[in-house]
């Protein structure tokens, strides 16, 4: 398990080194490329291995003193989330950045990144969670001036400022839980927590920095400003990342762990969440109808799309603290969990596309392009299947999340955010059209005139995604759901655990990974929708 | 409200200056400056977490100097060395930060002539 933060760890600063020391351009994709494929292993071995987190702590030092790493069942669902889209992105850059000048820096930036994102994703504790942010942040904001262009540096200034601000929220709020429990680690808090009664007035103070600094990273909608600016001016791949993982791992991840995992869910901290989550799904959507640059417009339907998540979290925590059926709770969830994944995959692909288009015909803006159904056909092809997916057209992977959304929205009686939901994704379905009508629909204009299918290494990415958003239909499966959903799931469900649950408590001396058999994980929402 | 709650309104109070400076400076420098303000104010912050009186005149630092035999009630008395950690941790991490800033910055000013956010406006919408 730590080898998911030390490959990339050590990717990141080898491949430039490497790259350096042997005089390598062309090669320098194949390094990261096998580690991203190790990770894909790794992180889908630790998720069939077991059905109960899996804790390490560093050095075998326990404790008070050691610092642990945990792989619970909904860190082990967003590795194998990273993993993947990381593989393909990587397949992609490795032509699409032959345009750039230091694609070995580049390389080794995004391992970095990747490091930062398993990282905050296996932390067993809220410092670590930032230190793991900050990597990640850090090597994003380079990434996205990877093109040093006035638009590059501006948009990454403007992610960076506001980035920083972030962190720094999300360190006074750290601040405040230290002072009120004295505690740092996840289950330690939740414990302190449980034991006074659920949480005291310092502590919703804390938890309003958390909000608001995840919220920043997670781009929700009072605090989207650098989303649809540092989205765009990455590259394709990186674009890909930061809107396919990126938000999720340390923003969306993070908080649901603070609020549902720490804190335990309550109905104020739900309606804060509902708030967000509606407030991002309407307004992106709406901002995304006007653009006519592709990327731009993708960005805004991450805001849109990262609406959904927060929002089915969000109606869960309501549900739960107001005592509401556990099956429509763990409906809600699941809801949330797989949109976020379904995003990961048609994000990522739709991101790859608008890539190809760029690199093909060298602009993208709506207005300039046309014709390239005929011009390029995987291109197209892969683009059709993410639009219709992420517009929730059956049988694709969208319309499946967005249909057990909706249904956990009825059952638990919101109909209002029902009513919306289904509207938002009208809207973005007209916003797709138009996409697909500018894009591959007309004839062929100026700019077109010379694009040619893009090489294959980019094409056969896009087809990888582009499959996975059918395979995905298939989550809902009793059987595939149980495996990797179902776990992740009751995590969120199960709330804080109680004082004497073995996690925390557990001891783990030797330096392997040594798994516990932790309580098993309420056996709730099992039955499929 | 006593006065032990004073050295927190300032921190607290420093971390508004620095959120000032960012929102409503145009200069993209005055902006870095004030990142750094409001990175040294929540460090600031998380130090006080620490504080602890040794109830007679100076604080204890954390140190263990002849074994826990010979000092019984450091422990209790000294201060409390984890967050000082923490913020060495943040001390690197906003150093990162602001070379990257600064980096930023310079790039910038080479593509506009200017640190006037203002003035660097090809993106919005």
């Amino acid at each position: 398990m730590p080898l998911m933060v030390a490959i990339p760890l050590a990717g990141g600063f080898l491949i430039p080194i490497l790259a350096r020391v042997t005089g390598v351009r062309r090669g320098a994709a194949a390094l990261p490329i096998v580690m991203a494929g190790a990770m894909l292993a790794i992180a889908v071995v630790l998720l069939v291995a077991s059905d109960g987190p899996i804790v390490l702590w560093i050095g075998g030092w326990t404790f008070p003193i050691g610092i642990s790493l945990v792989a619970d069942g909904l860190s082990k669902f967003l590795l194998v989330i990273i993993a993947t889209v990381s593989l393909v992105a990587l397949l992609f850059s490795m032509d699409y950045m032959q345009r750039y000048t230091s694609p070995a820096l580049y390389y080794g930036l995004f391992m970095l990144m990747l490091a930062g994102m398993n990282g905050v994703v296996l932390s067993g504790d809220l410092f670590n969670i930032f230190v793991f942010i900050e990597i990640a942040g850090i090597s994003s904001y380079a990434l996205v001036a990877f093109g040093t262009e006035a638009d590059e540096l501006e948009a990454s200034l403007k992610y960076l400022v506001l980035g920083t601000i972030a962190s720094a929220f999300l360190l006074v709020g750290i601040a405040v839980v230290y002072n009120v429990t004295g505690q740092l680690n996840w289950d330690k808090i939740a414990e302190v927590v449980q034991q006074a009664g659920g949480p005291t007035m310092p502590l919703y103070v804390a938890t309003a920095f958390f909000m608001m600094g995840f919220g920043l990273k997670a781009a929700m909608v009072p605090f989207h400003a650098w989303l649809p600016d540092a989205h765009p001016s990455a590259p394709a791949p990186i674009s890909a990342m930061l809107s396919g993982v990126l938000i999720k791992a340390c923003g969306v991840y993070a908080l649901a762990r603070v609020v549902f995992s720490v804190f335990g869910a309550s109905t104020v901290l739900g309606w804060v969440l509902v708030a967000l989550g509606v407030g991002s799904m309407v307004i992106g959507v709406l901002l995304a109808v006007g653009q006519w640059d592709f990327k731009r417009l993708l960005a805004y339907h991450s805001i849109s799309q990262m609406g959904y998540v927060v929002l089915a979290l969000g109606t869960a925590a309501v549900m739960q603290a107001s005592g509401a059926d556990e099956a429509v709770v763990g409906l809600a969830i699941f809801g949330g969990l797989f949109h976020l994944a379904n995003h990961a995959v048609f994000k990522s692909l739709l991101f790859l596309c608008s890539g190809s288009v760029e690199y093909a015909t060298g602009t993208r803006q709506l207005k300039a392009l046309g014709g390239l159904g005929q011009r390029m056909p995987v291109t197209a092809a892969c683009l059709r299947v993410a639009a219709l997916s992420i517009s929730g057209v059956p049988p694709l992977n969208g319309f499946w999340s967005k249909l057990i959304i909706v249904l956990a929205l009825v059952l638990g009686g919101f109909y209002v955010l029902a009513a919306i939901t289904v509207a938002v994704s009208f809207v973005t379905l007209l916003s797709f059209a138009k996409v697909q009508r500018y894009v591959l629909g007309g004839d062929p204009s100026d700019a077109v005139q010379a694009a040619r299918e893009v090489p294959l290494g980019m094409s056969l990415a896009s087809l990888a995604l582009a499959v996975l958003c059918f395979a995905g239909s298939l989550v809902i499966l009793p059987v595939i759901k149980g495996r990797l959903v179902d776990p992740a799931v009751s995590v969120l469900q199960a709330g804080p655990r109680p004082a004497d649950a073995p996690r925390a408590a557990a001891v783990v001396a030797s330096d392997g990974p040594v798994e516990e058999v932790a309580a098993g994980p309420a056996d709730a929402a099992k039955e499929s929708p | 409200m006593t006065l032990s709650m004073l050295p927190y309104l300032l921190a607290f109070l420093l971390l508004v200056v620095g959120l000032y400076a960012i929102v409503a400076k145009r200069n993209v420098i005055k902006i870095i400056v004030g990142l750094a303000i409001l990175d040294y104010a929540v460090n600031l912050m998380l130090v006080l977490v620490g504080y602890r009186s040794s109830g007679t005149g100076a604080p204890v630092a954390p140190i263990l100097t002849g074994g826990l035999a010979a000092e019984p009630d450091l422990v209790a008395q000294a201060v409390d060395p984890l967050p000082q950690a923490l913020v060495l941790t943040s001390i690197v991490i906003g150093l990162s930060v602001t070379a990257l800033v600064v980096a930023l910055a310079i790039r910038l000013y080479e593509k506009y002539g200017t640190f006037d956010t203002e003035r660097m406006r090809n993106l919005k919408g």
